[in-house]
């Protein structure tokens, strides 16, 4: 009945209560939908250049991070292999030899940049047979090459010709080779799109003279918001001033730092959109204090205790909090999955600013939970806090004056 | 017969003002048990200072009031509020019930609060409607119903609780004639029936002839103190 009696008290004055519970509905679902935006953008910045790149922990020699040369490369040997292989949570880990070359194709030459990796690691990291648009990728013991299609285009090379690349090898040996096109692939990010070549690891130690040796090996693992403890732990196990250990946020710091300002705007306007519904929701709780103050009078005349009578005041705020803060999420549902499974896509200009950033121009939103519960909780906690007004008026009100006005 | 109420020597002052109200002065009043007692005055006398002291919802700047013995001056808050629910029936001059709630519902409101079983709460709810007349508007909203009904549901609602008596400041005052009389016949039917105890004041002459014993205010002062 108490209960009973809560839910009446809300639609006692319609409008009102209405107004309360879709000014909150309306903000929740904003708070959801521009949240949404900014987390997914994030997400999609970080696995563009992380997941689809750098993994989210790299391993290289001390050093190679600041001086990024063939010198500086490493052994990924039995030993530290199995350290990797014990790691928390890791899902894969990519070996690759990174490095230079100049690439010519009859009468065009252009600089490149060499990837010596393991095939079908490579491909479960980045994806690259997804972005293949002629002829086929690698195998582990290939002796032929991947192309970027923008690089491609510029040497005017087709699946199938035979390119030239010349580099200077470990320890400065000379690199040459004549290396058949196997496939063309095409990458969303211009300077990857632009340069890159993929080789297969056992031909490119081969090329650079550089046998058994890799540049960095890139670490996939399940969890991303894991990354701080797996590099904590594998710092832990193996020799400091051997190999360097980065995880993604000292990988692409930029990028993050990006992320970060533009996350500390969007937490402004939020906070600036629940200020203003909060003044909507205390003035509710105002008047509904105010224009009852003759029947709270008579409940506590008549025997209610002080307690009591502020539950049922306390539960008509909750209510009336829960149905706009559900509505609020249940509205935004839809539109955040419908965003979710077909991203915004910028304009021509703007995707093109974008781009050069490293990033592609695509708006998919996030489902990330912690995006509904943490508009919940916003909204709880500021209705907690401003109902102390009509709890504390109960709390020192006096049944004969309120019966008087 | 018991003594029920014993007020002695009640004194209220208001500070609110610049100049303090002297509202009670010394009143020295007993009540007991089955009384159908009528307290009268002229506007601003005291009635409703008095009935709220004697209600326990105020308290009385000196002096003391017993019921059963029990000193209800010195109680606190918390303590006073359950010993009105469980002792005393309120009837207000208006505005008496929960707007939301229907007529039955307000009745079992009060036996909610007594922490009574839904089954007792019905029975006695649809016992005392009937009592009054209003059974057929039992599932009606106070907004629906007429003042004099109205009225009708607050006396049910104050006898509900089971109370020891019950008191009524002016619960005719927003009557018409009929529904005045017709509701303190009832209220007499039931103090005769039950043995209930009503202490009520009023303005109304009519409302007055129907009272047992009348005590007379004047400026927060008993003046005269007559029982038929
Ligand atoms: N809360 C208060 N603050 C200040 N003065 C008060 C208060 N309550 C009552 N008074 C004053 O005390 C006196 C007695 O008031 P009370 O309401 O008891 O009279 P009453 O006999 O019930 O009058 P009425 O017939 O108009 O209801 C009046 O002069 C009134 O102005
Ligand atoms: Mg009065």
């Amino acid at each position: 009945m108490y209960f009973l009696l809560a839910w009446r008290n809300i639609w006692r004055n319609k409008r009102r209560s209405l107004i309360t519970i879709l000014s909150i509905t309306f903000a929740v679902l904003l708070a959801c939908v521009m949240r949404s935006m900014q987390l997914g953008s994030y997400a999609r910045m970080i696995d563009n250049s992380v997941r689809f790149y750098t993994g989210y922990i790299q391993i290289h020699k001390q050093g190679y991070w600041n001086d990024k040369v063939i010198d500086n490369s490493f052994e990924y040997d039995a030993l530290l292999q199995k350290k990797v292989s014990h790691l928390q949570g890791l899902k894969l880990d990519v070996p690759r030899l990174e490095s230079f070359a100049l690439a010519s194709f009859q009468s065009q030459t252009k600089g490149t940049l060499v990837m010596g990796v393991d095939p079908d690691k490579e491909n479960e990291l980045t994806r690259v047979k997804e972005k293949i648009v002629q002829g086929t990728f690698i195998k582990s013991d290939d002796d032929g090459i991947l192309l970027a299609q923008g690089l491609a285009e510029y040497l005017n090379a087709q699946v199938g010709d035979t390119l030239t690349l010349i580099s200077q090898g470990y320890h400065g040996a000379n690199a040459a080779g004549l290396f058949p096109v196997r496939g063309i692939a095409r990458f969303p990010l211009p300077f990857q799109n632009n340069q890159l070549i993929y080789m297969a690891l056992p031909k490119a130690q081969w090329f650079y003279a550089a046998p058994g040796l890799v540049t960095s090996v890139s670490l996939l693992i399940n969890k991303p918001d894991n990354t701080d403890r797996v590099v904590a732990q594998l710092k832990s196990e193996i020799d400091a001033k051997v190999y360097e250990v980065m995880g993604w946020k000292e990988l692409v710091p930029d990028l993050l730092q990006s992320i970060e300002l533009d996350n500390i705007s969007g937490k402004v306007m939020l906070w600036v959109l629940y200020l203003v519904i909060g003044f909507g929701m205390f003035g509710t709780y105002l008047m509904m204090t105010a224009e009852r103050k003759y029947e709270f009078g008579v409940m506590m005349a008549v025997g209610m205790q002080r307690l009591r009578l502020q539950a049922v005041i306390f539960l008509e705020i909750s209510m009336m909090t829960t149905v706009g803060v559900l509505t609020g999420i249940i509205l935004s549902l839809p539109i955040l999955t419908y965003f979710h499974f077909h991203p915004i896509h910028y304009g021509k200009e703007a995707a093109k600013a974008i781009e050069s950033f490293g990033v592609e121009a695509v708006y998919p939103f996030s489902l990330d939970p912690v995006i509904f519960t943490n508009q919940a909780y916003a909204i709880f906690i500021m209705a907690i806090v401003l109902s102390a007004y009509p709890l504390w008026t109960i709390y020192k009100m006096n049944p004969v004056e309120s019966m008087r006005s | 017969m018991a003594t029920l109420i014993q007020a002695t020597e009640v004194s209220k002052v208001y500070h609110k003002t610049t100049v303090p109200v002297n509202a009670l002065n010394g009143v020295t009043l007993r009540i007991e048990e089955g009384e159908f007692t009528a307290i009268v005055g002229p506007s601003g006398c005291g009635k409703t200072t008095l009935l709220n002291i004697l209600g326990g919802l105020d308290h009385p700047t000196q002096g003391k009031v017993e019921i059963d013995g029990t000193d209800i001056t010195t109680m606190k808050d918390s303590d006073l509020i359950d010993f009105r629910l469980h002792t005393i029936g309120f009837v207000f001059q208006a505005y008496n019930l929960i707007p939301v709630l229907t007529a039955k519902e307000n009745i079992e409101f009060i036996m909610l609060l007594q922490k009574k079983s839904k089954k007792e709460r019905e029975i006695r709810a649809i016992e005392l409607l009937t009592r009054m007349g209003m059974v057929d508007k039992a599932n009606q909203r106070p907004g629906e119903l007429s003042g004099g009904q109205q009225q009708r549901v607050a006396v049910a609602r104050a006898l509900a609780s089971n109370p020891r008596f019950i008191l009524a400041d002016e619960p005719t005052a927003n009557l018409d004639s009929t529904s005045a009389s017709n509701l303190l016949d009832l209220m007499a039917e039931i103090n005769r029936e039950q043995k209930a105890t009503f202490v009520f004041s009023t303005h109304d002459q009519r409302v007055m002839d129907k009272a047992r014993r009348l005590v007379t205010l004047r400026d927060g002062a008993i003046i005269s103190d007559i029982t038929r």
